[in-house]
């Protein structure tokens, strides 16, 4: 097949990025917008095509069609490598590919990013200027970040091997870094952007000996080795396995000298290792505390970056290598609990936080989580895997309406010059398109039907359903508070009480088309994307099955977020006292909600006081004191003992030659007398 | 003797010190010292085709280009040439190294003097690296260690005659160990040659012996690479050094400490390298993360910057001693990553110093604004440094963690204990550490408000030092984007039949 | 008249320790050469007598003595500008004052 399309999709961005990085000096803000916008779109169209193919061409190495258990034909969708030359190559088997695989979650992500991708690069058109339309500084040096993001995001989604992914794990780690750093005069962005960057570093560390103890047993790096089985008669074509994953564990690990390590399978370690990276990724506690700060950036990148794309990386990794979890419970076990906990403390904390922003970001690493859980509750035998297809609809559904509220939050954000909705409350009446727009995509989170949100959310309480109760009834009180403080949100924002406009001339308004049609068009998706039937296209064998809605978990979860709602509406939607009432009955728990339970206080503390203060410091002194003490004291005491004889030296010439006779008068004398 | 291209390696350098000597202005060394050091790249890449053409061709003996001519005959001292892939990627740095330090030197006071100096160093390190004979090999290094001194001593800044001094000492304090383990080897062999190809296919260095002269041999190249304890001339020396000898020093010096370790301590006396190994192994694994963690907290930049070279280089002995294909390799290819990069940084900051005149990062911040240019290749050479992916220190760093892990996991695996699988993952931390100092030095430095209002009237690069920084910065990327060309250069020596012949144990 | 080898070399021992004697106790380097002189001429009389005594087929001591003449000859003209040296820097000549070249 040719490949022309796909190297495309991947070739454009990173020329892009080449282009306007190392030109984008010489060109104007404004052609350097169009250019990357337009190239943009040229690769939305690619992938579109791309996916389109895939999923509706029929040709036999993307589907084909099998004998389900029933006796019925289903068409189970197939692994397609487009491309995949080595990179890198080291002794045995063991090579690093660039590739590009297209299978059914790889083919959706494309579809997910270019399209959010797109609609910021059209959007950061009219948000990076201020009102008297002047580009902010840097514009060309943002459109070249974001292209060189979306290369990298896209080259980590379609990638052939873990290693491949891990290379563009750590470059849209770094393309997050620039972006997040982008006002780099602002010191709060410089130390986001490093915050950032770091603690994904820190994950990325599990992840990299995750990686290192996969390939060492298994001798590869191809995801085709691990979950994957050869379609026969077709050479690039594999379809999901789970039984090459048990063959890799019974013969790889279970036969392996060392199976077990402290208690627990090498492949559990393993596997709990990548999770790591994606914990860091995906923000989840404890390595969430730089995406709250990530808000420093530019809006529409939170949007991308931090809300649709690369933060659901985690939750792709996960999916990727999910038959091979599937041999391993105890890590799923362990994904969900952490995908539990997090989402519980991040929705807690999105209740009493004032930016807006930073409202988002939690709620943000809440519905990853909900992904996250929604992965690890996910068995074959439990409705035919219903997790992992509701997990991956979530992060279709959370993308595009988590970057219809970010797009939301820019437009207000650009309209009243501040984060807080202190600085906004009514403004329904002069920005109509960003008020409705918003309120859809907080209908879509709060999952009310017919939105998105809805269908998404509900499949994945379903799975949580049938794997425990207690997770399911956890789950839907997160989903009871995601629908309050999205609320809150929303009515502090749009109602509360009037707008106080200080100048009439300058009152809150809607902003230019480029930024109100990528909100009309991602509310338009939000509206209708839950009515795909999801599991058509992805399953967690590529097998297409039909998932009815149950009504029963879909009908307590839309009361219970009415009824949230419905409080939410009692607290905030007139001026009053009630709010303040609640903080000040719940003064404890108001306030660790509000400081995000100190977690940033005790990583300062354990970086600040113990790395650097008990670890750093004390090797910096302990290297220039002892080791190069020790150093200096060999050159001082050879020093010391020449300076000490060096008064033998008189320079009197006469005194040389009295101790030279002598000497040799002495020497004479005992060589006569040892002679006779 | 002049039909063999290697001692064209010596002999454009000698041209050259001739070229500087009888030059009347600094136009003139200029274009001597560029067009010498354009020659030596060119010859070198030709060199590397070349080499590549004869592999693929099938040639199969340990040395290319091999060539011998007697000096002194009593002693059997011969001047023997000879290159390998891991040379002739040693030879291209060096000679990138040195064109873009000329570039980097292009305003430096007394230039004649300088040049003369500068040249003839890089004379002794072409001559090492070209070399087979132990002599002789000891013999260039001397000569590569010697102008050091004057160039740190008259040239530097701070508290340069200390520093000059210091490192002078250490280094040669390392060569007389050096110098005793090459005498033993010379007349424990049973051959009474000095020639390493010969020692190590016919020569048989007794097993105590060798328990006693790989330590000195690889203390005495150890020091140079900067080993944990026998570092501590670097921060001193580099920070000390004039911008040119820093990036010569950083980037090629130390590398002939890694590259001395392979090819005379491990190379000739493989036993003792696999029964003594974990005592470097500790020290150098300690090296790794002790270097980062002191760049973390230091102020001054070059400081850092050489902490974080002890961190890198600590890594590059690290990995050879693992006796791994996969991690030798990897070694070789961070001395040649290392070597650029760390090039790239010095050059940067003897430009930021010779712009703001303090490298105290805590009196300067905000120079993205003011000159953007060099702030950019900074923030480059600090994401090639903490390892991203299409740079080269990414590729460099994960064959080497590949490689070591492996060997940790057979070791662990087959009871051999678990201290290259322990140190291995310590080292792997090192990648976080690394991170936490380059961006603590990135924001201060470079972004954030503007710190000192005198710095804004500074100016950015002039089209000398963006064609030095251009250089570096494409060789680091082609390494990072095509790392399987540098690779495969390399792996032909590291092949297992060479292995067997040396008797390692694999 | 037949001469005793003692008869020779005893001259020549007090030759010599007149001087070491001088050698060490002048101040004035002019004097001290000449010391040197002495010195090295009684260490030639010593050559050409035990040459002429103990081995009279043989001639090396006695070109070894034209040789240490020679050399002596040589050296008192180098020792003697350099003592016009010093003293054109100095104004002095006294040996127990230019003790600065001990650096």
């Amino acid at each position: 097949m040719d490949a022309t399309i796909q190297i495309l999709i991947l070739a454009i961005p990173l020329f892009m990025f080449l282009l306007l990085g190392l030109l984008g000096k010489y060109l104007s803000p404004k052609i350097a917008g169009i250019l990357g916008t337009t190239a943009m779109g040229v690769v939305t169209a690619l992938a579109y095509y791309t996916a389109f193919n895939y999923f509706f061409s029929g040709d036999p190495n993307f589907q084909r069609e099998i004998i389900g258990e029933h006796g019925e034909t289903v068409v189970e969708h197939l692994q397609y490598i487009v491309f995949n030359p080595v990179w890198l190559e080291f002794y045995g088997n063991l090579h690093i590919n660039i590739g590009f695989m297209l299978d059914s979650i790889s083919a959706m992500m494309l579809v997910v990013i270019t399209t959010i991708s797109f609609m910021v690069n059209l959007y950061s058109n009219a948000y990076m200027r201020d009102h008297d339309g002047v580009y902010e500084k840097g514009f060309q040096r943002y459109y070249a970040f974001l292209a060189l993001f979306s290369f990298s995001m896209l080259g980590l989604v379609v990638a052939t091997n873990i290693f491949q992914m891990y290379i563009f794990w750590e470059l849209v780690g770094a393309s997050s870094y620039l972006l997040i750093g982008f006002y780099y005069t602002s010191p709060a962005a410089v130390s986001a952007s490093k915050k950032a960057f770091i603690v994904t570093r820190f994950a990325d560390l599990g992840f990299l000996i995750g990686i290192l103890v996969l390939s060492y047993y298994t001798g590869v790096f191809s995801f085709m080795d691990f979950t994957s089985a050869p379609v026969e008669g077709l050479a690039d074509t594999y379809h999901i396995s789970l039984d090459t994953a048990s063959t890799v564990l019974a013969t790889k690990f279970a036969g392996s000298a060392a199976p077990m390590f402290m208690g627990c399978s090498v492949l559990t370690w393993a596997l709990v290792l990548i999770f790591m990276g994606g914990m860091g990724k995906s923000a989840m506690l404890p390595l969430h505390i730089w995406l709250p700060d990530a808000m420093e950036g530019p809006t529409p990148v939170s949007a991308l970056i931090h809300a649709a794309t690369m933060v659901v990386a985690g939750v792709y990794l996960v999916a990727r290598l999910f038959p091979l979890y599937l041999q391993e419970t105890t890590a799923l076990e362990i994904v969900t609990v952490v995908g539990a906990i997090t989402a519980f403390y991040a929705a807690m904390v999105a209740c009493a936080q004032v930016d807006i922003k930073r409202v988002l970001a939690f709620s943000t690493i809440s519905q990853i989580a909900f992904m996250m859980v929604s992965l690890g509750v996910c068995r074959p035998e439990y409705h035919h895997g219903v997790g992992y297809m509701a997990s991956m609809f979530h992060l279709f559904t959370h993308a595009m309406f988590k970057a219809l509220l970010f797009l939301g939050a820019g437009a207000l954000i650009h309209a009243v010059h501040s984060n807080n909705y202190t600085a906004m409350h009514g403004l329904r009446k002069y920005m109509p398109v960003t008020h409705w727009t918003f309120l859809i995509g907080c209908l879509a989170i709060a999952g009310i039907i017919p939105f998105s949100g809805f269908f998404s959310k509900d499949e994945i309480l379903t799975a949580c359903g049938e794997y425990s109760i207690f997770v399911y009834i956890w789950m839907s009180a997160v989903a009871a508070l995601t629908a309050f403080y999205m609320f809150r949100l929303y009515f502090l924002i749009f109602w509360w009480k009037e707008h106080k406009v200080h100048d009439p001339h300058h009152a809150p308004h809607d902003q230019p088309w480029p930024m109100t049609v990528p909100l009309i068009f991602l509310a338009l998706v939000s509206c209708v994307a839950g009515f795909i039937n999801f599991g058509d296209f992805v399953t967690y064998n590529g097998e297409q099955h039909t998932f009815d809605l149950d009504w029963t978990v879909a009908g307590i979860s839309l009361t219970v977020a009415v009824v949230s709602i419905a409080v939410a509406a009692k607290m905030y939607m007139k001026e009053n006292p009630l709010p303040d009432k609640m903080a000040a009955a719940l003064p404890r728990l108001w306030d660790w909600c509000y400081h995000r339970f100190y977690w940033d206080e005790l990583y300062m503390f354990i970086t600040h006081r113990i790395i650097f203060g008990l670890i750093c410091k004390p090797i910096a002194w302990f290297d220039r004191h002892i080791i190069d003490g020790t150093m200096d004291a060999f050159a001082t005491v050879t020093n010391k003992a020449s300076w000490s004889i060096k008064g033998l030296q008189s320079g009197n010439v006469q005194t040389y030659v009295w101790i030279y006779l002598i000497g040799a008068l002495l020497l004479g004398t005992i060589t006569y007398i040892c002679l006779i | 003797m002049f039909d063999n291209i290697l001692i064209y390696f010596v002999l454009i350098p000698l041209i050259m010190l001739a070229g500087v000597a009888l030059s009347q202005n600094i136009k003139q060394i200029r274009a001597v010292a560029v067009t010498g050091s354009l020659a030596l790249t060119a010859l070198s890449v030709y060199l590397l085709v070349d080499y590549l053409a004869l592999r693929a061709a099938g040639e199969t003996a340990p040395m290319l280009y091999t060539g011998s001519w007697q000096w002194f005959a009593p002693l059997n001292i011969n001047l023997a040439v000879g290159v390998d892939g891991i040379s002739i990627a040693m030879l291209i740095l060096s000679s990138i190294i040195l064109l873009t330090g000329s570039f980097a030197s292009w305003t430096i006071a007394q230039p004649k003097a300088f040049f003369l100096w500068l040249i003839l160093l890089s004379t002794g390190v072409f001559g090492f690296f070209i070399t087979i004979d132990l002599f002789a090999m000891f013999m260039f290094y001397e000569v590569a260690l010697i102008p050091m001194y004057l160039l740190i001593g008259v040239w530097g800044s701070g508290k340069k005659n200390y520093s000059a001094m210091k490192l002078t000492l250490m280094l040669m304090g390392g060569s007389a160990f050096l110098m005793l383990s090459l005498i033993g080897i010379y007349y424990n062999s049973g051959l009474f040659s000095w020639n390493i190809v010969e020692i190590a296919q016919d020569g048989n260095i007794s097993h105590s012996w060798q328990m006693f002269l790989f330590p000195m041999a690889f203390v005495g190249f150890g020091v140079l690479g900067a080993m944990f304890p026998f570092h501590t001339w670097s921060p001193d020396g580099h920070a000390s050094a004039p911008t040119a000898v820093s990036m010569l020093h950083a980037g090629v010096l130390m590398k002939l400490g890694g590259y001395g370790c392979f090819r005379v301590a491990i190379y000739l006396m493989p036993q003792a390298a696999n029964e003594l190994a974990w005592i470097f192994l500790i020290l150098t694994g300690i090296s790794v993360v002790y270097g980062a963690f002191s760049a973390c907290v230091q102020t001054d930049l070059k400081y850092i910057n050489a902490y974080s070279s002890v961190s890198h280089c600590g890594l590059v002995l690290f990995a050879i001693l693992m006796l791994n294909t996969t991690a030798m390799t990897g070694a070789i290819m961070q001395m040649l990553s290392h070597g650029l990069m760390t090039a790239l940084f010095f050059a940067l900051i003897g430009m930021i110093y010779g712009r703001t005149h303090t490298r105290d990062v805590r009196e300067m911040g905000g120079l993205m604004k003011i000159m953007p240019y060099l702030a950019v290749c900074y923030v480059i050479a600090g994401m090639a440094s903490l390892g991203l992916p299409g740079l080269s220190g990414f590729v460099a760093e994960m064959t080497i963690f590949i490689g070591s892990f492996e060997q940790g996991m057979i070791d662990f695996l087959h009871g051999h204990g678990s201290l290259r699988l322990v140190f291995t993952i310590i080292a792997c931390c090192s990648i976080v550490i690394t991170a936490v100092y380059i961006l603590r030095v990135v924001g201060k430095l470079l972004l954030g408000p503007v710190q000192d209002d005198h710095h804004r009237q500074l100016t950015d690069a002039t089209w000398w030092e963006r064609t030095a920084t251009a250089t570096l910065i494409i060789c680091v990327a082609a390494i990072g984007c095509f790392p399987n060309f540098f690779e495969s250069l390399i792996k032909f020596t590291f092949s297992p039949d060479i292995f067997k012949v040396l008797g390692m144990i694999q | 008249m037949n001469l005793n080898i003692l008869c020779y070399l005893i001259p020549a021992l007090i030759m010599f320790c007149c001087g070491v004697y001088g050698f060490i106790t002048r101040k004035n380097m002019i004097a001290i050469l000449i010391s040197l002189e002495l010195m090295l001429n009684a260490v030639d009389i010593n050559f050409v007598v035990f040459n002429r005594f103990l081995f009279p087929g043989s001639m090396e001591g006695m070109f070894f003595t034209l040789f240490a003449i020679a050399i002596a000859a040589a050296e008192t003209a180098l020792a003697i500008a350099i003592i016009v040296n010093i003293f054109r820097v100095a104004k002095n000549i006294d040996v127990r004052e230019i003790t600065k070249m001990k650096f």
